[in-house]
């Protein structure tokens, strides 16, 4: 058995898959080197990533696929799932093996898969465009933390790009490590150092935040307080929507 | 400071009886490099309250002041509560920072009725119009008609909402007479035929016309309570079948009647929020709009009511067992979707996959097929799994002993006593 090991990027992945046909291999997996952890009696190859072939297997792939299920097998290397690489490469295989229509296969495991992962990370993403909470900054940049469970970033730039055109943002994905900047032209990707006593979460500094900050804070508070019905109460149905990992990024929840 | 939150406790508080809280459907691109969008897709849920109802649109009342009585209404005019009323200016202040922080989709906005009609909406057309000329605001904007405003205010609030609604109040006649009797059915309905009309006008329009502009795209909606004036749930969903057909409304909403006042024409005031009959009646709604059923299959004279222990559409496939088994790999879309434990994701799915191959249940469970359902009334690839001939009351039987619904156990009227 022998594994390949690619260096993360969604580029890496496919040209290793580029290899795996140029190879003729059927007895290969591909995974992240980062994740990878070495078996005894394992062959390991670290498969360098090159471009040309990277973009002959989309090419390849945008040929037999529309811009959805394209998108939909970019979402499952965002998932980031360990192992997810066998299910990528399955589909790819019965993609390029099939004839017309082979997305519309659910009897596959394959195609069922991707689709249905894909839905998870799409659900993901749905729920970090609602759950991203600015604050301004006295420098006048809407300022969010997040750590989706899925690597989604990339896929929510585009929404609040187009929302907040007039204003600077970022979105900071604190388990990844990196964020997205608007500058109110383009989004760029970036990292920010954080020292030791600031807390990221919120105003512990007076002098990071604008000064009317706080007070919409409070309001949004008083909003989500008394927008709740007692009669009503049912604290299961609003974990089911509004898991508990993502409350402490909610200033509504926060502050309780 | 100090006011304005507690002008916005007071206002929202009493707007949050109203139960729409739809932010799609509309389309309103940001090409402006202004501020906000709203789609046409899907809707987005920025936050859930306590009780489990989503947030997404910041709904408050531009005043609570109200010359009207309504028995069911907080802010009737005699009840002593609290008043307030928020500026134009404290409204869109709100609006915008809330957006920009991204708690909110946009902005539904009612009021009660201060002085007249004309007056109360020429108020909420004011806060719109801010809004998109002066902030060039993008997002989403819900207003409430006011019955008995002009057609000319109507016109105008038309041209910046994304969405108007009219609220029925009560689905019959009989109970806006005993608990609303300062208002009548006609008056409401003036305004969503006047709407309804300008939207095909201008639809017309566009077809010869360059440049017609948008009239509130996400179009209407109305909303009925439920339990107040006991009305039957058939009288509930021929009226929102009527609606749909004949106003083209998006949605009509069912608010499960909250217990507000000692008024004895109403439910005592500790009596439950009657929240699974609302559930239900949410379930056979969405069959009529996307599962091709009609109201008078799901109820009728001999069947008033709908069914508390199992959804509208098993109950309908329970008294309907001569239309089973449906055969997946053959039978007609619309047909797999009057299957209990099928739904359209579903449908879409089977439809898609057959032409591939026949499927059989592990393919179905894969899918996302509720097979405990499904399986009493469909065959597949490998034949019945469930061939027995079962009677109705069978299948009802063992479906209800298995079930371990999340719902029965948290809204059982029973109490509890270990």
């Amino acid at each position: 058995m022998t594994t390949w090991l690619y260096d993360g990027s969604f580029d890496g992945f496919l040209s290793a898959v580029f290899d795996l046909y140029w190879q003729k291999k059927t007895d290969v997996t591909i995974r992240k080197e980062q994740d990878h952890v070495k078996g005894l009696f394992e062959n390991v190859i670290f498969m360098p990533t090159i471009m040309a072939n990277a973009d002959r297997v989309w090419a390849g792939l945008s040929k037999k696929l529309t811009e959805e299920s394209l998108q939909q097998l970019f979402c499952c290397y965002l998932s980031e799932l360990p192992g997810e690489e066998d299910h990528m490469v399955g589909f790819i295989r019965h993609v390029f093996a099939g004839g017309e229509g082979v997305t519309g296969d659910f009897g596959n495991k394959y195609v069922l898969h991707v689709a249905q992962l894909a839905r998870k990370v799409h659900r993901e993403k749905h729920r970090m465009e609602a759950f991203v909470r600015f604050q301004l900054t006295k420098d006048q940049i809407y300022y969010s933390l997040v750590s989706p469970d899925y690597n989604v970033l990339p896929l929510i730039a585009r929404h609040f790009k187009e929302r907040y055109a007039d204003q600077y943002w970022i979105i900071y994905d604190e388990r990844r490590r990196y964020g997205i900047y608007y500058n109110l032209d383009k989004v760029e990707t970036i990292r920010l150092q954080f020292n030791a006593e600031y807390d990221p979460h919120y105003h512990t500094t007076g002098n990071v935040w604008a000064p009317e900050e706080e007070l919409y804070q409070r309001l949004w508070n008083t909003y989500f307080k008394e927008a709740n019905i007692a009669g009503r109460r049912n604290p299961r149905l609003q974990l089911q929507h509004m898991p508990r990992r993502y409350w402490k990024y909610l200033t509504e929840m926060r502050l309780g | 400071m100090e006011r304005i939150q507690e002008k916005l406790a007071i206002l929202a508080d009493a707007a949050k009886y109203d139960a729409s809280c739809a932010s799609s459907g509309s389309n309103r691109k940001n090409e402006s490099k202004g501020l906000g969008n709203a789609h046409p897709g899907m809707g987005i849920c920025h936050s859930y309250t306590a009780d489990g109802r989503c947030v997404s649109l910041l709904k408050i009342l531009l005043t609570n002041v109200c010359i009207y009585d309504c028995a069911y209404c907080v802010s009737r005019r005699s009840n002593d509560i609290k008043r307030a009323a928020f500026t134009v200016q404290e409204v869109v202040d709100l609006t915008i920072n809330f957006y920009r922080r991204n708690y909110i989709e946009g902005l539904f906005l009612s009021s009660g009725i201060f002085k007249d009609p004309d007056y109360t909406m020429e108020r909420l057309v004011r806060v719109a119009r801010k809004l998109r000329t002066e902030h060039n605001f993008n997002g989403y904007i819900h207003l409430k008609a006011i019955p008995g405003a002009s057609d000319e205010l109507m016109q105008e609030a038309g041209l910046y909402a994304d969405r108007l609604s009219v609220n029925l109040e009560l689905p019959t006649e009989a109970g806006l007479k005993l608990l609303a009797p300062e208002k009548n059915r006609p008056a409401m309905v003036k305004p969503i035929r006047f709407l309804q009309s300008e939207i095909i006008r201008l639809e017309d329009e566009r077809k010869v016309l360059k440049t017609v502009p948008t009239f509130m795209p996400a179009g209407q909606s109305t909303q009925v309570i439920v339990g107040a004036a006991g009305e039957s749930d058939m009288e509930i969903m021929h009226l929102a079948s009527r609606f749909y057909k004949q106003f083209q409304l998006k949605r009509v909403y069912y608010s499960g009647y909250v217990p507000i006042s000692n008024d004895t024409r109403l439910p005592a005031l500790h009596s439950q929020v009657p929240l699974m009959r609302e559930n239900r009646l949410y379930q056979a709604d969405w069959l009529l709009r996307f599962y091709g059923f009609e109201p008078h299959e799901l109820l009728n004279e001999g069947h008033p009511n709908l069914d508390t222990d199992v959804d509208p559409k098993l109950s309908w496939a329970l008294r309907n067992l001569n239309s089973f088994p449906v055969d997946i790999n053959k039978a007609d879309k619309m047909l797999i979707a009057r299957v209990p434990g099928i739904g359209m994701e579903s449908v879409r799915k089977i439809c898609s996959a057959r032409m591939h191959g026949q499927l059989g249940w592990d393919q179905l469970k894969q899918m996302g097929v509720q097979l405990n359902k499904a399986r009493y009334f469909i065959t597949c690839k490998a034949g019945a799994l469930e061939r027995r001939d079962l009677t109705s009351e069978q299948i009802r039987q063992q479906l209800l002993a298995q079930s371990h619904s999340k719902w029965i156990k948290a809204h059982s009227p029973q109490l509890q006593l270990f």
